[in-house]
């Protein structure tokens, strides 16, 4: 029996966790994929909004202006890459400029610092790439951006490094309440605890409903992206917003943290909570959103292209409450929900102690992660070459809290088939070594759990 | 910093070649840095036959092939480290790698061969929409789980891209078991050679659909199929066309891309059109004592070429050592037209002697004729029966033509039948 369960390994319950293990609390987290940060977590745009964005007073623009400022110390503290490189909001018509004001007087009231509307020129100073057609622009100087998949990564970790459980390939499929425990069941296995908290993403409705606390409802809205090589990293430095709309920033162009170069994402409502297909009409939106804001974006080098879904509430607010007795939703977490991660964190656990869940210190909490390291010489043995990733980083990966069980999991965790022959040349290399490290056969390697293995058999075994 | 004659990055054929060469020219004080655990490049997988017809006069498997050079590389003991990896370059030839052995190492190389290959285009630049599930892999990944590690990549096949490498595991996956629904091409003829065409396809009779293209990937986990559509002149899909094919796996053959990211980190002076570097006659880059060899610096489709290429870089590289390298004479630039894609070299000099240049065509053209001139008159004249994009192009320019040549370039030209210019 845990003092607490965690349901949903995305950024949110990611924090959620480590921030309880502050406290001498038994936490588990439950995740129904084989790793974290498999749902909005690892397909979104990364970027740390400074909080301008959200309608006043709203929990939104709290948490935002709130988690953007504790951004730059958690990523440190967990290792995790951020750079304060700066948003731009630019205006090519006169509305745009009504609106880029409305923006910065909004920002002001959220408590945002050091926005400023720049004249054309100034902006062009900033960012030459950007169309010649701009007029105006906000600056937010405090706009950041992360690395969404490992400030999720490692939240978890940290948190299991401070005695956090997480159990993987764990489904919840229903949920009961007896004499004040909670039990939390996948098909196969049950967990018991005294509280939950359902930070179940776009599922967080169906998790609440099955808890019969199903007051709200999440509909996916899907954004797809365009990832470009490294080289065109530097087209421009700070991130370029359009004038938001109701369905959301708009087609956005950004360095990542990484130095790649993101478009996107688009918006589309639909109803399949699982579709992350990308589609030709997303590419073409992108495509068209992208170009007429900055100049030269070189589409040939694309690498990737993938999609996220937004968890979008039907309040128009993050539904952050207690539901229930020892029952705590976070849903319809969408943006601005990865910069307003460590601020929830923080929320939730004060309104834990407002449903009166006993908080005692932890005194042995370590607030930086416990890092495997392998052989010294493992880390000049490079197993992927666009990336120049070693064998060392790759065992890092797969020793260090949560542990890559997978192709995929080593590429969020190391890079590794991320640049730009995506996994062409590395990934048998890679798969050799998740099978010795995790003492499994090559035909139990998958791509990323469930049935996404590898391989379908030995040469001479296998018929059509 | 410890200084090295001749350094040679990679150790495919194309390395292999370089080093044979230039210690043939003189020079002892060789290093091959290779990344792989064995020499051998890309030929260690190719264990089909096809190689050496034009070099040895005989039919090898791949990995034969490689073995004629390293067996070369061993009795002359040329030093080479494998599992070291190049990681940076300068234009004034520091040569960065790490390995296990040695962790990070900086050299002082008094000349440089590029021989770094080449690497297949990924999905993501193509831009296919739907979903990611396991099932999707280059050709060559697949080759490598088939050939070397034994083990199947899929059962049910659909093969983008009728490139080499594609061709050769449709037959492959074929052999092993596997059913090969079709390979899809997007243009109106294939890329690869046309005895693979035959041999790989044809023999086996699995369709190659040409001007077609995959527009959609299904699956949620693995593949469990494609959508493929016709293609119109514009190579944009036509809607009525779509036809779901049910597979397990898609293989991409859609290209090589030179591997020339070191290239970049030197500032080498890049050709649009091959994705290599700009060389002159020497195989020379713009920088100074760096040459380029093999697929890194235009993606051949026969190795016996490639040996041919790195033969002349290592020969060039050891004249430079020495200071012999003799660029004298005013310098041409050789301009691709009518036609006429690229050629290698894109520079030579008037007074270098004979020089072979090679060239692709743009489009399948049959009776044409080669012509080089150089603005006033024409230089060089040949006929060709049918020229294809898959089949690299070649013409022996003799020294003494060179020689005369009036002004500062020459242009390569397709004379197309009936045509008059
Ligand atoms: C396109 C897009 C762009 C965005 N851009 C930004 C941005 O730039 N800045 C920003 O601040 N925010 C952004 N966001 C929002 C941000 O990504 C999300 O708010 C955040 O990732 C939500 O985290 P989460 O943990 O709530 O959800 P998720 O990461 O989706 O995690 C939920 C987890 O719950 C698991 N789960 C679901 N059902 C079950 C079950 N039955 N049993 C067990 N586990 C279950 C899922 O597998 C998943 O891992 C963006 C979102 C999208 C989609
Ligand atoms: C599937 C396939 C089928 C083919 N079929 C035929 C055929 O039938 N007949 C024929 O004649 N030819 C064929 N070819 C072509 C022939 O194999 C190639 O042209 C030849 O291998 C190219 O040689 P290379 O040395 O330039 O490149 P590679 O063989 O690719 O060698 C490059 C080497 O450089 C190393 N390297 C790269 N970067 C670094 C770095 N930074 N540091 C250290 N080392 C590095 C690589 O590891 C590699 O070993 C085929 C090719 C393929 C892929």
């Amino acid at each position: 029996m845990y003092d607490i369960v965690v349901i949903g390994a995305g950024v949110v319950g990611g924090m959620i966790a480590r921030e309880l293990t502050r406290y001498q609390l038994s936490v588990c987290i439950i995740e129904k994929q084989r790793d974290v940060a498999m749902g909005a977590s690892k397909a979104n745009s990364g970027i740390v909004h400074a909080g301008f964005d959200a309608k006043e007073g709203s929990l939104k623009a709290l948490l935002n202006v709130r988690g953007s400022e504790m951004m730059a110390d958690v990523a440190k503290e967990l290792g995790v890459h951020y750079k304060n490189n700066g948003s731009l909001v630019v205006g090519f018509t006169d509305e745009d400029i009504q609106a880029i004001n409305g923006l910065y007087e909004r920002g002001v009231k959220n408590g945002v610092k050091n926005l400023r509307v720049l004249s054309k020129e100034e902006v062009k100073a900033l960012e030459p790439n950007i169309s010649d057609n701009v007029i105006g622009a906000l600056h937010a100087p405090t706009g950041g951006i992360v690395c969404p998949y490992m400030l999720t990564v490692a939240s978890v970790g940290n948190a299991m490094d401070n005695g956090a459980v997480l159990k993987t390939d764990f489904e919840v499929t229903s949920i009961e309440y007896t004499n004040g425990v909670y039990k939390v069941s996948s098909p196969t296995e049950t967990v018991e605890a005294a509280y939950v908290i359902n930070a179940a993403g776009v599922y967080s409705d169906k998790i609440a409903a099955m808890a019969g606390y199903g007051s709200f409802t999440v509909t996916p809205r899907k954004g797809e992206y365009m990832l470009l090589d490294r080289e065109c990293g530097n087209l421009v430095s700070h991130t370029i917003f359009k004038v938001p709309t109701k369905m959301g920033k708009g087609i956005l162009v950004s360095p990542t943290v990484d130095g790649n170069l993101l478009l996107g994402p688009t918006s589309v409502n639909i109803e399949d909570k699982d579709n992350v297909e990308t589609t030709k009409e997303g590419i073409d939106a992108i495509v068209a959103g992208s170009t007429v804001c900055v100049d030269g974006i070189p589409l040939r080098s694309v690498i990737t292209s993938f999609t996220g879904l937004r968890a979008v509430g039907d309040t128009g607010d993050f539904i952050i409450e207690a539901a229930g007795d020892h029952f705590v939703n976070v849903g319809g977490i969408e943006s601005p929900g990865l910069s307003s991660a460590p601020a929830i964190a923080v929320y939730v656990t004060d309104l834990l102690a407002k449903m009166g869940m006993e908080l005692k210190k932890n005194e042995n909490f370590c607030p930086t992660r416990k890092i495997f390291r392998a052989a010294e010489s493992k880390y000049h043995k490079v197993i992927c070459r666009c990336e120049t990733i070693s064998e060392g980083e790759i065992l890092t990966a797969i020793h260090t809290n949560p542990g890559a069980k997978d192709i995929d999991g080593i590429k969020r965790r190391t890079r590794s088939g991320m640049g730009r022959c995506q996994g062409g040349f590395c990934m048998p290399y890679v798969a050799d070594i998740l099978a010795r490290e995790l003492g499994t056969s090559l035909l139990d390697v998958t791509k990323f759990g469930g049935k996404s293995n590898l391989l379908v058999g030995k040469v001479k075994e296998v018929q059509a | 910093m410890k200084h090295v004659d001749i350094v040679i990055i990679g150790g495919g054929p194309a390395g292999m070649a370089a080093a044979v060469s230039a210690y043939k020219a003189g020079i002892r004080d060789i290093l091959i840095l290779e990344r792989d655990q064995h020499l051998g490049g890309i030929l260690q997988q190719c264990i089909h036959n096809g190689f050496g017809l034009h070099h040895f006069g005989e039919e090898l498997t791949g990995p034969e092939y490689a073995w004629r050079y390293e067996e070369e590389v061993q009795k002359l003991n040329i030093p080479y480290k494998l599992g070291a990896m190049v990681t940076d370059l300068t234009a004034d030839r520091k040569v960065t790698y790490i390995s296990e052995e040695d962790g990070e190492v900086t050299l002082d190389a008094g000349a440089v061969i590029l021989a770094m290959g080449c690497r297949e285009r990924s999905r993501g630049a193509l831009n296919i929409p739907g979903v990611r599930p396991a099932g999707i892999y280059t050709a060559g990944t697949a080759q490598r789980f088939v050939n070397i590690k034994g083990y199947m990549p899929g059962k049910n096949i659909v093969i983008l891209g009728s490139g080499d490498i594609g061709l050769i595991m449709a037959r492959r996956m074929t052999l092993e078991g596997a059913k090969v629904q079709a390979v899809c091409e997007l243009m109106p003829y294939s890329g690869g050679l046309n005895r693979n065409i035959v041999q790989c396809l044809n023999d086996f009779n699995i369709p190659l659909r040409l001007s077609h293209t995959v527009v959609q990937i299904h699956g949620k986990d693995r593949v469990t199929g494609v959508t493929i559509a016709k293609v119109d002149e514009n190579r944009q899909p036509i809607e009525s066309t779509r036809e779901f094919i049910e597979c397990d796996t898609l293989l991409l053959s859609c290209g090589l891309l030179p591997e020339n990211e070191l290239t970049k980190c030197a500032g080498i002076t890049l050709d649009r059109v091959t994705g290599g570097a700009v060389c002159d006659s020497y195989r020379q880059t713009s920088a100074k004592g760096i040459f380029s060899c093999g697929n890194v610096l235009h993606v051949h489709d026969l190795v016996d070429f490639v040996s041919e290429e790195a033969e002349l870089a290592g020969a060039s590289a050891a004249a430079y050592v020495r200071g012999e390298l003799s660029t004298n004479g005013r310098v041409i630039a050789v301009n691709p037209t009518g036609g006429v894609r690229y050629t290698v070299p894109q520079m030579l000099y008037t007074e270098g002697g004979d020089v072979k240049l090679f060239f692709r065509v743009a489009d399948i053209y049959n009776n044409v004729t080669v012509r080089v001139s150089d603005g006033n008159n024409i230089i060089f004249e040949k006929k060709r029966k049918k020229v294809a994009p898959g089949e690299m192009e070649s013409i022996a320019l003799k020294a003494d033509i060179l020689k005369n040549i009036n002004g500062d370039n020459i242009t390569v030209t397709l004379i197309k039948e009936g045509e008059k210019a």
